[in-house]
């Protein structure tokens, strides 16, 4: 039995998780919220950012798993220390490691291309007798094979083919079900309720996210009928799998995007709906607050602070058992200190959509009945004000994927021995300005990056779309209109 | 001649295709003023924009043709069209505000319109404009030219919009609820201005009102619409002293006025069917009091009577019940034996309440109301803005004052600073006796007991009821907070008698705002004063944002419930036929002061001041044939 580690940016996670549950569940009984979000999924291009980040989000929640496997019992000592308590391994697993051990494993000596059997640099080996500099095989990208100069092609199209057939079937598992349940759901008879959906007639475009689903199985599939034999996306300085490290650095940048967010917002409601509900002097002393914030650079401020952190973290090793949970406080407080010093942009958007409510008649009336303020900022100027809140926070998440990749290049970011997007650009820095150039780790960091990332934004401008009516009117409906005339 | 025939307008909306007309046929000729009348959402501005193809992104023509002269506009290319709009056909909106663009001087944007659209150029175009400032009745027009709209006033702003649409010599003017922004002395000048140049310059105007007397005075023809449809199209006269639809005759019946005082007004029951359905059978039918079988049974068509007269209902088909019966019957029904006792009431309260007039529910001495205007550093108060300066009435027992007056002589502050909602934000000096208990002075446990008796309903009911809350917690909002003592199950009792009380379904408490029209927001709006039981309801213009039909459901309630309950009412308004209709006392305002007050047949009836009779000569008019 593994010891189960609580990090905690794991709590944090399954804290929002468990809050998305409850959420949804609230949802059902308010039709008119849950018909906007309908909205946001009836765009195409939000559901099949939906599916992309679905997928990240199941890679995090698999990656937020963590536990210390149990060490086998020491042989021979057995008699000499009486059942002592079970030792554990020193290293923090989560459950996405324990899947992907086997790259773990395969560590390489240095620098591999994507998919290649011999390394990158070149090392003095004897060969034949004679002292040559030739590039050595790898352990295990494409190991096991005899002739690689022969084999290589052929094997690697038949594990891809493999891989994706099986990704394939995977998808198209997936989609049957979507299919059944949407038949099992509707009203309509099955076949004309399935004719819809293949020409993707449905209000919601179920179609798309069958198509994204069935993409994202395709890729996954053809990556993963390779991972085990070769490096896919080649291996790094230190011969780590770069397909790993990439795998890894989505929590990271999924735990910076949700919680450095979630962090700005309590400051930023409190302050905002504070100043434009009371106005006079609460209104200036907090405009002067964000004012003198949003003066200070940012980089600069979270740079102090994190340098803080780091220093007490430094200074009191005895607080944490492993590396891991060392690096994870440090992304916490990250998280915090991001929060901390970016609410400044919500906060005014608040304060002058409360300052327009606070004048209107309900309000008022609230007023005539002699309501509390609190309760009037609770029940009348909050509900009226969230979804500026919901349409910012969405914006911000990916807004704060790409400023950790910042903080990261600049040295003040996540810790190095975490894994990150931000990190691994980092390090690229050198690689990209050597000759040849070693281009992979950054071509990788920067694909998933930019995909989550564009996922994110999609999705945000979905949300907008639906909750922002003023987003709505400004932007022409372009369905099809009956033909005439 | 402007043609429009068969015309079709489809819109793309959340609920589905709307069908915002469907089949409108008219003609304007040059030199005539033909008013298109309809309550909102029937298709009168859809009409205007379909014709100069202004649609909006989400609509389209689905079926017709709008013809000038012999050009048909819908096929002309868009670099055609702009010629048209302006040069031929000129539009005037109903936001003077918004019509003129703020960083361009008023001579610039006049002169920009000129040279698009006439031979003139440079300093004659400016000549132009000076000019037709001029004719439109700006003052020292040399000087004001370059001027930006923010210097000037709404009813100069709508000058200059008239100058504007007007120099570049248009054939037609489409003039869209053109005074509906204004105050009624302005709208009467401004009437006025476009009467004088349609005959001078001898136009074609198509005047788009939701008020019937603006149309009186104005109009030679008249066509009423309804649910995207014209129900009936008759010379002005003819319209006004015989209507013949059925809701035509029903919305002449619904204003309120003087003549009608005591009498529940004839409302309109239900609101306007929702465009997105199909129409099997008489739009109208399910709130007419004339509907039977035949009126379900086929789409009634647009059917000529004698003297030019066209009505869309099955009344009037050919073959039909003799037309003499039809009145009658209608005749009848409008006078319900329950009209005659509420009017045997009114005599009752009348009565009873000149016993109480001793003591009066609120006394009103010397309010003044003084805004700071804030500056600087911290806000400190640099100046301050008088709204209200000394204001004096009594409000007695179970009577209804109305305080009259155009926008911003200060009688809605005048309101709030009576339910004490003005704390905070201005100075408030004077006193309000409440049953001889001054409301300015209470603090605390006092003035929430104060404010369980004075209670406020506002204008626009779509924005007095919060969006995210359910109807049932609306109502029980005022109910916790004013009276924490009452237990949930009689909190919830009382909501439901409440909800009964104004007409609405118990089912509507488990529903949000966004699911009820206008006026069923404005009975919710009722509800949640009347529950916490007050005696006295500050009624803020509540009816000004109501369509006609509407608007005499909101007033009959009100009346009823004054009736029942002996509630006082402090009527904020700027419609003299509603003042007509509900008020016991008048007092009218100008700048602050109020100029002159007295019972309401007094005021309204010989007025002793000249702002009031200048107020009261504004007034359009329905034509006096209507009123008998």
């Amino acid at each position: 039995m593994p010891q189960f580690v609580l990090l905690w940016t794991d709590v944090a996670i399954w804290l929002l998780v468990i809050a998305l549950l409850a959420y949804g569940g609230y949802l059902r009984r308010q039709p008119q919220l849950a018909s906007t979000w309908a909205k946001v999924f009836r765009q195409p291009s939000a559901m099949a950012s939906s599916v992309v980040l679905a997928a990240c989000l199941l890679l995090t929640l698999a990656d937020s798993l963590h536990f210390r496997a149990a060490l086998p019992p020491v042989a021979g000592g057995g008699d000499s220390a009486p059942a002592t308590a079970p030792a554990f391994d020193a290293r923090v697993q989560s459950a996405l490691d324990w899947l992907l051990s086997d790259l773990v494993e395969s560590r390489e000596a240095t620098y591999s291309q994507p998919l290649a059997t011999h390394a990158f640099t070149k090392e003095s080996l004897e060969v034949d007798g004679q002292v040559q500099r030739v590039a050595p095989r790898l352990v295990h990208g494409g190991g096991h094979l005899d002739d690689p100069a022969t084999q290589w092609a052929r094997d690697v199209s038949r594990r891809a083919a493999a891989g994706l057939a099986q990704g394939l079937a995977i998808g198209a598992l997936l989609c049957g079900a979507l299919a059944l349940t949407l038949v099992a759901r509707g009203t309509a008879p099955a076949r004309e309720t399935l004719s819809d959906l293949l020409h993707g007639h449905t209000p919601t475009p179920w179609r798309t996210a069958a198509a994204t689903l069935l993409v994202l199985c395709a890729g996954g599939g053809v990556v993963a009928g390779l991972m085990s034999h070769y490096h896919v996306f080649g291996t790094d300085v230190t011969g780590n799998d770069v397909l790993y490290q990439t795998l890894k650095s989505i929590r990271t940048a999924f735990v910076i995007g949700t919680l450095a967010t979630l962090a700005t917002l309590p400051l930023a409601v409190v302050l905002g709906i504070v100043a434009g509900y009371f106005k006079g002097w609460a209104d200036e002393a907090i405009q002067y607050l964000y004012t003198v914030l949003s003066s200070i650079p940012n980089i600069l401020l979270i740079a102090a602070c994190v340098l803080m952190v780091q220093v007490f973290l430094d200074k009191h090793p005895e607080l944490f058992e492993t590396g891991v949970e060392r690096a994870d406080l440090k992304l916490f407080l990250l998280c915090a200190v991001l929060g901390l010093t970016g609410w400044a942009g919500l906060c005014r958007l608040l304060r002058a959509e409360t300052l327009k409510l606070r004048e209107l008649e309900y309000v008022q009336a609230a007023q005539a009945f002699g309501v509390s303020h609190t309760r009037i900022m609770l029940r009348h100027i909050f509900p009226n004000v969230a979804h500026l809140m919901l349409i910012v926070t969405v914006l911000e998440f990916s807004a704060l994927i790409l400023y950790e990749a910042v903080l990261s290049y600049v040295g003040v970011g996540v810790d190095p021995s975490m894994n990150s997007f931000g990190g691994m650009i980092n390090f690229s820095r050198n690689e990209m300005s050597r000759d040849p150039v070693v281009w992979w780790p950054f071509a990788a960091a920067f694909c998933f990056m930019v995909t989550l990332v564009l996922a994110a934004n999609l999705f945000a401008d979905g949300v907008q779309d639906a909750f922002d009516p003023r987003a709505r009117a400004l932007r022409p409906r372009r369905r099809k209109l009956m033909a005439g005339r | 001649m402007l043609q429009i025939d068969g015309l079709q307008v489809e819109l793309d909306a959340d609920a589905g295709l709307v069908r915002a007309i469907d089949g409108l046929r008219l003609s304007l000729q040059r030199g005539e003023t033909f008013a298109l009348v309809g309550e909102s959402g029937c298709g009168k501005s859809m009409t205007a924009l379909a014709l100069t193809r202004l649609l909006p992104d989400s609509g389209r023509v689905a079926a017709g043709s709008v013809k000038l002269d012999d050009t048909e506009l819908l096929d002309l290319p868009e670099t055609a069209m702009r010629a048209v709009r302006g040069g031929r056909i000129g539009m005037i909106f109903q936001e003077p505000g918004t019509s003129l663009n703020p960083v361009l001087r008023v001579g610039e944007q006049i002169v920009e319109a000129i040279e698009t659209h006439t031979a003139l150029r440079g300093a004659a175009a400016r000549a132009k404009a000076i000019d037709w400032l001029r004719r439109v009745g700006i003052p020292e027009p040399e000087r004001r030219i370059d001027e930006y709209p923010f210097r000037m006033s709404g009813g100069q702003k709508q000058r200059v919009m008239i100058a504007m649409t007007l120099a570049a010599e248009p054939d037609y003017l489409i003039a869209d609820e053109p005074t509906t922004a204004l105050d009624v002395t302005i709208q009467a000048q401004i009437l006025d201005l476009l009467r004088d140049l349609q005959r001078e310059r001898h136009m074609g105007l198509l005047l788009i009102t939701h008020d019937l007397a603006v149309v009186s005075g104005m109009a030679q023809r008249v066509a009423l619409m309804y649910a995207g449809q014209i129900v009936e199209m008759a010379d002005a006269d003819t319209f006004f002293a015989r209507p013949s639809h059925p809701y035509a005759q029903a919305l002449l019946r619904a204003l309120p006025d003087a003549a009608r005082r005591g009498e529940a007004l004839a409302a309109i029951p239900g609101t306007v069917p929702p465009l997105t359905q199909h129409f099997t059978g008489c739009r109208f039918a399910p709130r007419c009091a004339q509907a039977h079988s035949a009126c379900t049974a086929a789409p009634p068509e647009l059917l000529p009577l004698e003297a030019g007269q066209h009505v869309r209902c099955v009344l009037f088909a050919p073959g039909a019940a003799p037309r003499d019966e039809a009145a009658e019957r209608q005749a009848a029904r409008s006078q319900t034996p329950w009209a005659v006792l509420t009017r045997a009431e009114t005599v009752q309260t009348d009565a009873d309440s000149g016993a109480l007039t001793a003591q009066p529910l609120l006394q009103v001495q010397g309010l003044c109301v003084r805004f700071p205007l804030r500056k600087g550093f911290l806000q400190r108060a640099a100046g301050y803005f008088e709204a209200v300066a000394g204001v004096d009435f009594d409000l007695p027992r179970g009577q209804t004052l109305a305080l009259v007056g155009e926008s911003g002589c200060g009688k809605t502050t005048t309101g709030k600073a009576i339910v004490q909602l003005l704390r905070g934000v201005a100075q408030v000096s004077g006193r309000a006796l409440l049953d001889g208990q001054d409301l300015f002075g209470l603090q605390g446990a006092s003035l929430q007991a104060a404010r369980r008796r004075v209670q406020i309903i506002f204008q626009d009911p779509f924005a007095s009821l919060n969006p995210r809350m359910r109807v049932a917690a609306l109502l029980d909002e005022g109910l916790a907070a004013l009276q924490p003592d009452l237990h949930r199950d009689e909190r919830r009792g009382r909501i439901e008698a409440m909800t009964d009380r104004v007409g609405l379904r118990r089912d509507a408490l488990d529903r949000y705002p966004h699911a009820f029209s206008g006026g069923q927001r404005q009975r919710i709006a009722i509800a949640r004063a009347l529950a916490v039981q007050p005696e006295l309801i500050v009624c803020d213009e509540p009816t000004s944002a109501l369509d006609v039909s509407v608007q005499a459901q909101i007033l009959n309630l009100l009346r009823e419930l004054q009736t029942d309950l002996g509630v006082s009412l402090l009527f904020i308004t700027h419609n003299i036929g509603v003042v007509a209709y509900v008020a016991h006392r008048v007092a009218v305002m100008q700048a602050g002061t109020i100029v002159e007050q007295g019972d309401a047949a007094e005021v309204l009836g010989q007025p002793a001041q000249t702002y009031t009779r200048q107020l009261l000569a504004s007034v359009p008019r329905l034509h006096p044939l209507v009123t008998g």
